[in-house]
């Protein structure tokens, strides 16, 4: 048995995020770049599926040439191999360009009996990529799983669905985008970290995949970013006094509430 | 660095991949598993010790060693393991410290083959927590006078005498112990837990280092095997060789303890409002502390990088680390008593962290020889004049 994690390196979710001066890109400099957290549950899964089962581990992205140290942070965690497809650029955000190269990554590094994605990634927040990939491997997906049994052949996995849980059985190999709750992600030990600097990254360019980035980026591009804007400044909020007339600033609360906020 | 800008001097780039993702695998350990709970373990006076086997988990025990499967980090990469658990608290900082640099260095390095086998893993996996007996009540800053005896009792040995501010004393399966024996020469020796005559009882009423465990050993006709000796350590330049050792890893905590004041002070100084709607960061003399404390510290920072590449390199010496040790510790002080001032009232209360800072820092300016001796120990090194025992008149 072999699994696969699809990673994606992200700006740090405490990053102070601004626009570039290109309008359409975040300014990168002063970024700190994370391993995206939704991802960080499906590496831990695919770990414990490595200890359970003895499953080596394999990780693959694709991003320019600082996601390899996203890929390192994973090897420290306990993968056991690495794949860095390097490019990115043009197709930042575009989830079916991205699902092309990364379904060819696994076809070229495959077969694996199963393929962890975090549900999202949180860059762009598409949340679409691993449900793509499954469709161009032709296997199975499951997303957005909070928990998961992997028997001879087929896992049972349960998903989350407005209201309550599903509960899916699939044959493998599959797909599976792991959401929070799923598990809780092991820290990186040092000896890990030392480790991981030893083991050799498979690097590829998409064009040594077959895949044709120029096309995916430009004239075959499914998605393209006009511009980005930051949302507004919140303002500092209102305060009702309520201390002399509660039933005042009751009434006046559920006004603001109806007319204003219209939340009731 | 929580502000990437703070890092004028770009000390980022001296590190390497490793040590960076070393530090901030050390960093998010703490700000998730230590400090939602700090504030609570140091004024119940509890040391939190259900964290041991996660430290040991992360390999935070013996992080520079190579053998028995260890991690052999750089020296720069434990100096950054130490800064991120002392940003943490000192307290857990020096268990560390003391598992690895006083318990695990002084095995590996002057221990039996049989003694190494028997305790470097089990230290390593946090299985058995170890302590360091060199102080006693009377000889702090003057080890060489200690009253601790080894006699020589057929077989074995019977060790007598007090050691005293012994970090995990009374938690430690094992404490290694040096003491005098018949003919003069100072001798290390494994004592475990449960030994017969060695007792630990833990100092009361500390305002410092609250959330970790010292005591006081008290061996009272204690007899130990010979094969618990230390069979490499001969002499008190052994045990002062450990608290090297320690030293070089608490120039580097000191630095995590300012940075947690320096940061706390400067969120605190952008938020307080006060004096026409503007922040306290608006007003030039928060601005001249601020500026202070990121000064000396990104001075202290290029020091114990310097000292850290320097030990790497098999170069690093003595009078260096108490350089390092001195600057860092004072830096730190200063830094708590500063952020102190900018948090004005709250910075007494412990919904913030500068008044634990500050008291544990107390500590560790005074432990591991004190600031004073180590300026008598560059005093030395500059004059060629050691000043330790200025000559005193006969009194007869």
């Amino acid at each position: 048995m072999k699994s696969c994690v699809l990673m994606a390196y992200v700006p740090d979710t405490a990053s102070v995020i601004k626009v570039a001066a290109a309008g359409n890109r975040i300014e990168e400099a002063d970024i700190k770049w994370i391993v995206s957290p939704y991802d960080e549950y499906a590496l831990e899964e695919a770990i414990r599926l490595k200890e359970a089962k003895g499953a080596p581990v394999t990780v693959l992205t694709y991003g320019p040439e600082r996601a390899q140290q996203g890929l390192r942070e994973c090897l420290a965690r306990g993968a056991d191999a690495a794949v860095h497809v390097k490019g990115g650029e043009g197709t930042f955000g575009d989830a079916l360009a991205i699902a092309k190269v990364l379904a060819a990554a696994v076809r070229k590094s495959g077969p694996f009996d199963i393929i962890f994605a975090g549900i999202q990634g949180v860059g762009s927040d598409n949340a679409l990529v691993g449900a793509m990939v499954a469709e161009l491997l032709d296997v199975p997906h499951v997303t957005g799983v909070v928990k998961l049994e992997i028997g001879d052949g087929a896992i049972t996995a349960h998903r989350e669905i407005e209201g309550g849980t599903e509960v899916v059985t699939a044959p493998l190999p599959c797909v599976v985008t792991a959401q929070k709750g799923l598990n809780e992600p092991r820290y990186p030990s040092l000896k890990g970290i030392m480790a991981a600097k030893k083991v050799a990254i498979q690097a590829f360019v998409p064009a040594d995949l077959g895949v044709d980035e120029g096309a995916l980026a430009g004239a075959g591009a499914t998605c393209r970013w006009k511009a980005l804007a930051l949302p507004p400044a919140k303002s500092g909020g209102v305060i009702l006094k309520g201390e002399e007339d509660p039933a005042a600033a009751a009434r006046e609360l559920a006004r603001l509430l109806r007319e204003q906020a219209k939340a009731i | 660095m929580p502000a990437a800008s703070l890092d004028l001097f770009a000390i980022e780039e001296l590190l390497s991949d490793e040590e960076r993702m070393v530090r901030d695998t050390v960093r998010n350990w703490v700000r998730e598993r230590v400090l939602p709970h700090i504030e609570a373990w140091a004024w119940e006076e509890r040391f939190p010790r259900e964290l041991v086997p996660e430290m040991a988990g992360l390999n935070l025990f013996g992080a520079t060693l190579k053998e028995y499967g260890l991690p052999g980090l750089t020296n720069v990469a434990y100096g950054l393991v130490m800064q991120e658990l002392e940003r943490g608290d000192s307290g857990l900082r020096s268990f560390v410290s003391v598992q690895s640099a006083l318990v695990m260095h002084p095995i590996m390095t002057w221990g039996s083959q049989e003694q190494k086998d028997r305790w470097i893993p089990r230290l390593a996996a946090g299985e058995a927590v170890g302590c360091f007996g060199l102080t006693e009540p009377d000889f702090g800053s003057n080890p060489g006078a200690m009253r601790t005896r080894a006699f020589r009792d057929g077989d074995g040995w019977v060790l007598g005498g007090e050691k005293a501010w012994i970090t995990n004393g009374s938690i430690a399966d094992v404490a290694v112990v040096w003491a005098r024996d018949d003919d003069g020469v100072v001798r290390g020796f494994l004592v475990e837990r449960g030994a017969p005559g060695f007792t630990a009882v833990d100092h009361k009423g500390k305002y410092s280092l609250r959330a970790a465990v010292t005591s006081q050993l008290v061996l009272a006709d204690c007899r130990v095997p010979e094969s618990s000796r230390l069979p490499g350590a001969a002499g008190l330049k052994c045990p002062l060789g450990c608290l090297t050792q320690a030293r070089y890893g608490i120039a580097w905590g000191a630095l995590g303890s300012a940075l947690a004041t320096f940061h706390a002070a400067l969120d605190y100084a952008k938020t307080r409002v006060q004096f026409g709607g503007r922040p306290i960061a608006s007003h030039q003399i928060i601005q001249e502390r601020l500026v202070w404390m990121a000064n000396e510290i990104t001075k202290a920072q290029l020091m114990v990088w310097r000292l850290g590449r320097l030990k790497d390199e098999g170069k690093a010496t003595f009078v260096q680390v108490s350089q390092a040790k001195r600057n860092s510790c004072w830096v730190a002080r200063e830094c708590a008593r500063l952020a102190r001032e900018i948090h004005g009232a709250n910075g007494i209360v412990n919904e913030f962290p500068i008044m634990r800072h500050m008291m544990n820092i107390e500590s560790v300016y005074t432990y591991e020889g004190t600031h004073d001796m180590h300026t008598l120990i560059l005093g030395e090194h500059l004059t060629g004049i050691p000043a330790f025992m200025p000559p005193i008149e006969s009194r007869e």
